[in-house]
């Protein structure tokens, strides 16, 4: 719980941590809703849903107080990757009883379906969500076919 | 609900009672939060992305402050779920306020799905600078 804060793991052990899991991510993470073996640890900071229909592929990142402007989205291909900060100022003469929250940068990498088209992408930051929509090509939606 | 609440401004210890959950909690969201401190009274900052000002009740029940809020995501047509790390809608934790806290006198604010709370202590109560003389 308190692997976020930084004060009992080195750096590096850090950013050996944030590797795995961005490799979690690109090779393994498409497990369909209902959680997979790579599916990453409760807690990981942001959150991330996926949901898709037939025209778009909606992503939704939760990350709560942070000021929009760092962030950081880009899309290559299908691979999206949202990165940022959320600093969290701390009161040094206070008491502190919790401090659960994730503080610092974050990145995080997510393989979408192949179909989706780069130069479509939407991004609006409302409520500590990022919602992120990219729409899909045009071929890849099913259609009916008529019988005369 | 009201399952055990977690006890918060326990002054001397500053030992806080982990909760845990009952089976009508079960599928609620704990948010994480930062407790401190300070001579005035005791701040709580909770993450709860996705609840918009409406959709947050949050309530002094007893001894208890409840935080609790729903997610507001505007429906999609035929969204299939591909990948959920956040697998409910709702955030609820619960948190013993001891009676050195004001509760009538609570303060909260909501932005961009980071709620604090802050709840002074008595007047009567604050830490005073004890002078020491000769």
């Amino acid at each position: 719980m308190f692997s976020s804060l930084g004060y009992s793991e080195s750096p590096l052990f850090e950013q050996f941590r944030r590797l795995e899991q961005q490799f979690d991510e690109l090779f393994g993470a498409w497990t369909p809703a209902g959680g997979g073996i790579r599916s990453l640890p409760a807690g990981t900071f942001p959150a991330i849903n996926v949901a898709s229909n037939p025209d778009s592929v909606i992503v939704y990142v939760f990350a709560p107080g942070i000021d929009a402007k760092s962030l950081e989205i880009s899309l290559e291909e299908n691979v999206l990757s949202v990165s940022g900060q959320r600093d969290i100022p701390v009161e040094q003469s206070a008491t502190h009883y919790r401090q659960e929250r994730f503080a610092g940068a974050f990145r995080r990498v997510i393989v979408l379906p192949e179909d989706v088209d780069p130069d479509k992408v939407e991004a609006a930051y409302r409520d500590g969500i990022v919602q992120i929509t990219v729409q899909r090509h045009a071929v890849a939606k099913p259609r009916l076919i008529e019988i005369h | 609900m009201n399952g055990p609440a977690e006890v918060m401004g326990n002054r001397g210890t500053g030992r806080v009672e982990q909760s845990w959950r009952s089976p009508s909690t079960e599928a609620a969201l704990r948010p994480a939060v930062d407790i401190y401190e300070t001579g005035e009274g005791i701040v709580l900052q909770a993450d709860v992305p996705g609840v918009a000002k409406e959709r947050l009740n949050l309530r002094v029940e007893g001894n208890n402050l409840i935080v609790e809020g729903s997610i507001g995501i505007a429906p999609q047509e035929q969204m299939t779920a591909l990948y959920a790390d956040v697998r409910s809608t709702v955030y609820r934790r619960s948190f013993a306020l001891s009676n050195e806290l004001e509760a009538d006198r609570i303060d909260a604010n909501l932005k961009d799905g980071l709620l604090t709370v802050r709840i002074p202590k008595r007047a009567d109560l604050r830490a005073r600078r004890i002078e020491v003389t000769s």
